[in-house]
Formats: C-alpha cells, sequence, structure tokens
C-alpha cells in the first residue's frame, strides 16, 4: 500500500518527505553502478550524496537564477552584461540569503515532523469544532462580516483590485471549481467562456459599443440570464465533441477553444471592435418600485453586488455538491470506469459540470463588461492558467478556498503592484505556487474529500490522481 | 467452517419457468486483431439461477463479462437480455451507464470502488442512479430532491446492512480491509437495483473465512430473486453455490451443466483442470 518507503501517516511529514524522497531514491542507485573509484573519497560523495546537501543545492542554485531573472538586461554588444550585473553584484547575497533561510526553513520543517504532529494534536480540538455545522456557520459568517468590511478599510485603488480582480476572480473560480474540482476535468480555455459574457453584454446592452450590436439595448442585469444561457450553451457545444476525450487531451482542446474565442474577439473587427475593445457598456441599475439605484465609478457596490452573487454561488453549489449530482462528479472523478459501471451517465455529468462552470464564468463576464472597459487582452491564455492556479492554490473543490485563493494570489499580484517591474511579477508568483505544492498541495483550505484523495494518491492507491485525471483503465 | 458447504446446492426459486430466460449470449465473437478472445460463445441463463462461468487464466471470462456491460463491442453475435416484466432487449452496442439502467450490474476482479468516499457515498452513488433529481432541484431543495435524498441514505444504509457493513457506513472505502471492499462493491452494484449481478472473481484474494461469508451473501442475494452471473476461479465456492457451470476455454465453450455434470466432463478435466481429475474438489470435502 505505501511507496517510495513513506508511511503516509504523520500530519507533518506526509507534507514534506514525499516530495523529497522519490527523487532521491533513484539517485544513488544509478551511480552505485558506477566505481567510484576516481572521484574525491568516499565520505565526501556520501555526503554530497545526502539529501540536505542536495537541497542545498537546488535552493542556491534557484536563487542564482532569480537574482539573474530579476537583474538588469543585457544588450547585443554585452550579452553577459546582465548576468554580470546581476550575479557580481551585492544584491547576489540577498538572493543567495533567501535560498540559504528557505533551505534552512525546509530543513526544519522536516525535522520538527514530530513537534508538528503534537502541535496538531493540540490544535485538533479547533479543527473538530470547525468541522461541526456550527462551527461552519460561525467560521463562514466571520469570513463574511470580514468581506463586507474589507472594502471599508482599504484605499480606494485596493477597492478598485477588490472588484476587478479579487472578487471577478473569486466568481470564475467557483466556477471552474465545478469543472476541475468536481468533477475533474481539466480546462484550460475557461476564460472564453468569461469572454463570451462580456461580448453578450456588448451586444445587448450599448449600440456603440460593438460594430455588431443588438437593435434594442437593455440593462445589464437583463443580461445575466442572456449571457448565462449563452456561455452554458457554448458549454455544452464545446464539451459535446471533446468530452469524450480523457485527461490531456481535454485539455489541450480546451485550450484551443480559449484560443480560438480570443482570436476571433481580436480579429473579428466588423463585429467586435477587435483589438481596440469595447467602450460604453452602461453601468447596471434597478428600478423596481420605489428602489431606484444606479451603480457608477465607485467601486464599492460593485464589491458588494459581486459579494451578494459570490455568496450566492457558494450556497447553491454547495447544494448541488452535496446532493446526487455532486456525488456523481466525485464517482467520476476518482474512477469513471467504475462509474459508468454502476450507471452514472458520465458524459452528461461532465456536460452539466461545463455548462454551469461555463454559465458562472459568462454571469462573471456580464459583471466585469459592465464595470469597465474590455478588450481581447482581458481574455489571454494567461487568464485562464491564472483562474486555474487559483483553483488548485485555494483547494481544489472547496469553494471558501478558491475564493480565499483569489484573495490570496490577487492581494500578492496587487502587492506586487508597485514593488516589483510588472514582467517580474509572474516570478514571485510562481515561487509562490510552487511552493505551495511542496508543503500543501492540497490547496490553502482543501476539501475534505479532495485532502483525502490527495493523501491516498501520495499513498500509491489507484484511482486518485491529485489533478482528477482519469485513472488508467485496465479493463 | 464446512457445515455451510456441506448444504444442498440452492435450488432455483419456486415459480421460474424453465424457459424462463434472463440472458441468452449466442455466437459471441470477440477479435483484438488478429488475437480471438471470444469465440462464437454462447450460454443461457434463466431467472433467479446463480451461472457460474469457470476456465483457466485468459479463457476469455472477463472478456464476456465485458461484452455483456458495453465496455468492449463484439464482433458477432447477440445477447439478449429480459428484465422482469420487460420485452428482451439486445444489450451488444449500448453503453455501460445504460447497460447498467436496465437492471444489469457488476463488479469487478480488481476492486474499483470510490476510495476517498465513504462507504455510503458509494452506494448511494449506485442507488442514485435511479434518481430524478438535477441541478436546480438540488440547488432549490425541491420536495422532491429531498425526498430522494432521504431514500437514498435510507437504501443505501439497508444495503450495507444488507452485505453486513452497517458499521462501516461512515468509514472512508479505502479504510475497509479487502473483503469488505468486495462486499462493498457488491452493495454498490445492489444499489442499481439490478435483476441481473455479474460478479468477476468475487473471491479472489479473500481469506478462508470472508469467502463462506461471500458464499452466504451470493445466496442471499439469489435468495431476492436476482440472477447471479458469476466468474469464479475457487472451485469450492462454485460447486457449492452454483446451479449451473459454463466452462470457457481459449475462448470457446468446452462444457455446460449442473457442477457434477461439468465436473465429471472429461474435456473439462483435461483442458481446465489438467488430467489429474483429483484436482477437482468436491463442494463435500472439507478441509481448512
Amino acid at each position: 500500500m505505501t511507496t517510495s518507503g513513506t508511511t503516509p501517516s504523520p500530519e507533518g511529514t506526509e507534507l514534506t518527505e514525499p516530495s523529497v524522497t522519490p527523487q532521491r531514491a533513484p539517485g544513488p542507485r544509478r551511480h552505485r553502478a558506477v566505481p567510484a573509484a576516481t572521484g574525491p573519497g568516499p565520505g565526501l560523495l556520501e555526503l554530497l550524496r545526502s539529501s540536505p546537501v542536495h537541497q542545498l543545492g537546488a535552493c542556491l542554485a534557484v536563487s542564482v537564477v532569480l537574482a539573474v531573472m530579476t537583474g538588469p538586461d543585457g544588450d547585443s554588444d554585452h550579452p553577459f552584461h546582465g548576468i554580470a550585473k546581476s550575479v557580481l553584484a551585492p544584491r547576489i547575497f540577498i538572493f543567495l540569503a533567501i535560498g540559504l533561510a528557505f533551505w534552512a526553513l525546509v530543513q526544519v520543517s522536516s525535522r520538527l515532523g514530530a513537534v508538528k504532529q503534537v502541535a496538531g494534536e493540540r490544535l485538533a480540538p479547533v479543527g473538530r469544532v470547525l468541522e461541526t455545522r456550527p462551527g461552519r456557520l460561525g467560521g463562514n459568517a466571520t469570513l463574511l462580516a470580514v468581506a463586507i468590511l474589507a472594502p471599508q478599510l482599504v484605499s480606494s485603488a485596493a477597492q478598485q483590485s477588490l472588484v476587478n480582480d479579487i472578487g471577478i476572480y473569486a466568481l470564475l473560480a467557483l466556477g471552474l471549481n465545478v469543472v476541475v474540482g468536481y468533477a475533474g476535468l481539466l480546462d484550460l480555455g475557461y476564460i472564453a467562456f468569461f469572454a463570451i459574457g462580456a461580448y453578450v453584454t456588448g451586444y445587448f446592452t450599448t449600440k456603440t459599443g460593438m460594430p455588431w450590436h443588438s437593435p434594442v439595448v437593455f440593462n445589464p442585469f437583463f443580461v445575466l440570464p442572456i449571457a448565462l444561457l449563452v456561455a452554458a450553451l457554448a458549454g455544452v457545444i464545446l464539451g459535446g465533441p471533446t468530452l469524450r476525450l480523457r485527461g490531456d487531451y481535454l485539455a489541450i482542446v480546451t485550450l484551443g477553444f480559449g484560443e480560438i474565442v480570443q482570436l476571433l474577439a481580436n480579429n473579428a473587427q466588423g463585429i467586435t471592435n477587435g483589438p481596440r475593445g469595447v467602450f460604453g457598456v452602461p453601468n447596471p441599475s434597478v428600478n423596481v418600485g420605489p428602489v431606484h439605484y444606479q451603480w457608477s465609478l465607485d467601486p464599492k457596490p460593485y464589491y458588494y453586488l459581486l459579494l451578494g452573487f459570490i455568496v450566492l454561488v457558494i450556497f447553491a453549489f454547495g447544494r448541488i455538491e452535496r446532493s446526487r449530482i455532486g456525488r456523481a462528479w466525485a464517482a467520476i472523478r476518482e474512477d469513471e470506469i467504475a462509474a459508468e459501471a454502476s450507471g452514472v451517465p458520465t458524459l452528461r455529468l461532465k456536460l452539466l459540470a461545463f455548462a454551469i462552470g461555463a454559465s458562472v464564468s459568462g454571469f462573471a463576464g456580464v459583471l466585469y463588461a459592465s464595470e469597465q472597459f474590455f478588450s481581447p487582452q482581458s481574455f489571454s491564455f494567461q487568464a485562464s492558467i491564472l483562474v486555474l492556479v487559483v483553483v488548485i492554490f485555494g483547494g481544489m473543490g472547496s469553494r471558501i478556498g478558491v475564493v480565499v485563493g483569489a484573495v490570496v494570489l490577487q492581494g500578492l499580484a496587487f502587492y506586487l503592484r508597485d514593488k516589483v517591474p510588472p514582467a517580474d511579477r509572474y516570478i514571485y508568483f510562481g515561487a509562490v505556487v510552487i511552493a505551495m505544492m511542496i508543503f500543501r498541495p492540497q490547496g490553502l483550505v482543501p476539501s475534505r474529500r479532495r485532502r483525502r484523495e490527495i493523501q491516498l494518491a501520495e499513498a500509491g492507491i489507484h484511482g486518485a490522481d491529485p489533478l482528477g485525471a482519469a485513472p488508467d483503465h485496465a479493463a | 467452517m464446512t457445515t455451510t458447504l456441506d448444504g444442498p446446492s440452492p435450488a432455483d426459486p419456486a415459480g421460474s419457468a424453465p424457459d424462463d430466460i434472463t440472458l441468452h449470449v449466442s455466437d459471441l465473437t470477440l477479435r483484438f486483431g488478429g488475437v480471438t478472445s471470444l469465440d462464437g460463445v454462447s450460454l443461457r441463463q434463466r431467472r433467479g439461477e446463480i451461472l457460474a462461468v469457470i476456465g483457466p487464466n485468459g479463457a476469455g471470462k472477463t472478456s464476456l463479462f465485458n461484452c455483456l456491460t458495453g465496455a468492449y463491442r463484439p464482433q458477432e453475435g447477440t445477447v439478449r437480455y429480459t428484465g422482469v416484466g420487460r420485452k428482451p432487449v439486445e444489450l451488444l452496442g449500448r453503453k455501460p451507464h445504460v447497460v447498467t439502467g436496465l437492471g444489469i450490474a457488476r463488479t469487478f476482479q480488481n476492486i474499483r470502488l470510490f476510495p476517498a468516499l465513504t462507504a455510503l457515498e458509494n452506494v448511494q452513488v449506485g442507488v442514485e442512479v435511479r434518481h430524478k433529481t438535477g441541478p436546480f432541484g438540488a440547488i432549490l431543495g425541491l420536495p422532491r430532491a429531498r425526498r430522494e435524498e432521504r431514500e437514498s441514505v435510507a437504501r443505501s444504509v439497508e444495503l450495507l446492512d444488507f452485505v453486513g457493513l452497517r458499521h462501516r457506513v461512515d468509514d472512508i472505502a479505502s479504510s475497509l480491509p479487502y473483503g469488505e471492499q468486495r462486499r462493498l462493491e457488491i452493495a454498490r452494484a445492489l444499489g442499481t437495483n439490478p435483476s441481473l449481478l455479474l460478479l468477476d472473481e468475487p473471491a479472489a484474494g479473500t481469506n478462508p473465512a470472508e469467502k463462506l461469508d461471500l458464499t452466504a451473501l451470493i445466496r442471499r442475494i439469489a435468495g431476492t430473486g436476482i440472477s447471479v452471473l458469476l466468474i469464479e476461479h475457487d472451485m469450492r465456492l462454485v460447486m457449492s453455490v452454483a446451479s449451473s457451470v459454463v466452462v470457457l476455454n481459449f475462448g470457446r465453450v468446452i462444457a455446460s451443466g449442473t457442477p457434477a455434470e461439468v465436473q465429471r466432463d472429461p474435456a473439462v478435466i483435461e483442458a481446465y483442470l489438467g488430467s489429474d481429475g483429483a484436482a477437482i474438489p468436491k463442494p463435500t470435502e472439507g478441509e481448512s
């Protein structure tokens, strides 16, 4: 039941050990075949082979690479200028120090497995309280209170970011979570449905934004259901032929779909106004009886509108997750062959996941379009990947998790905005995500099912791939 | 331990006419490129009967199951299945979940549970195949959604009780011991409300005590009127539980009949058990 000599029982060790042991294991065996006569003494070799030394080397190498990547650029006359200025400069010490600190952290965390376990036991009562119904309700109420208070406490630039980056991406991540987290399908073109939602809004709400527009214009609120249906339909059209594919093939096809939609938006100038983007989508407004309200440039009302929708979606998806549909998705994710044999119409349920995910994305597209100007650049492949990263980082299959993931990652992006050159931002981003995947592969706030699946996958039990790809089907 | 094995072979449930055929396989041929996995296999199963398919490794037993359940598409032949009170239907060319919907459930040779779901949830997946709740019903908590949810839990607990896993309701499937995982898989299959249950080597890898439990379980399943088609290597189990036996070798049926007839058949002794006929344990022979 256990692989690579690690027993996956204690909380602390299982998180760090598997990432180290598997790579280390084949190393010495390979070298043992080669006689070490020409090399230095066996003592030194032994030391070089030991895993802490390996890790130190890796950490320092990565920090040097980071130093070069974030350092000054070279040019054709001085090709090594960049490297020289970034490595042979005092700033290299900062990077080496960071590398060293990271190595020390890895060492301490793997040594302190036992201590962690004790701490874990001491913290267990807290975990148990949070698992009970009143505990969960209290936790969620606290999160909601923080979310309601958040815009009051931050600058207006941060408020804008709360809406455009965090709020929209939280909504997108909730939708993608259905596809990736629940049904276990890898969708790399998810942002296409977001684009469809935004362009549907452009079509129906303004006569000036796009060359191609509806004869009658509506309030963006009335476009919500239309965009939802159009995006869901697009999801079904894409999913119908492609969901018969498994794993990697599906990822490639969805990637292609995302690219096609973005290219269409960019190049079909006579329809979408091309790369210049769409201006002039009116702000949403409510005119029901005595209530008249117009959303405007102030980001706060948008924030609360988004928050309302996010809470609604979290609630609705919780219901679906606990229903027969959620269980059938989990079954498909864990063993598609067994699910099919147990009578689960797998294709139909995967299509449903695609359609639901797409409709949330289209929904987010309407809110995004009605809040500001948009152009095809907003719907790049990078954006699709960012949503996927938010889902994995936050915790696949966990609704609170993906929202927290959006807050943390987009919060980080906002924090780095003025601190580092824009081109370097993704380096830090990547470093955070890599560290996360090493130390906490289940995500920030993992769902209980997902946590179990990852533990099982690490223990080598079939059918549970951390990315949710379909297991091998040896019949 | 031997007392249960001494019992008489289970008789057909009362009221099943001799020509009440639930499964009629005729001339089934399955080829993978140049390899012929099944070569004109024909068999009939009466309703409520426990029919065992035996044969050496590679004889085509699991291929036969995969053809019946829609996982493979054989090149020739027909499989006619008659559900309770239904007209005969052709099974070939139907998708696995459709076959399950028609009332045929199966288990796998190498257990395929949903490892991170609880025992209850595993069975619920099977039970809920017959339910109708859609996404809107689930979100809005419509009366039917709530009723089906209650029914699903109640029925699943009942089935777990039936297979003897009542105490495991909230345990994670992969945490169960091997024998219990086998029974959980059977419970999940029963959840789909089948009239024909296909068991692919249910006793593989189980210990003698678990085998006895399993024998009793298979009899109880047949006792509820469900026909059981059984692939099994364990001859003692086959001889004690099956009312008819079909022997496959190299994709062909080489013998069929009652366990006693098959045991005497020289072709079976020759092809399946080797020329040393003494290797066949008789159901009454007890040893532990």
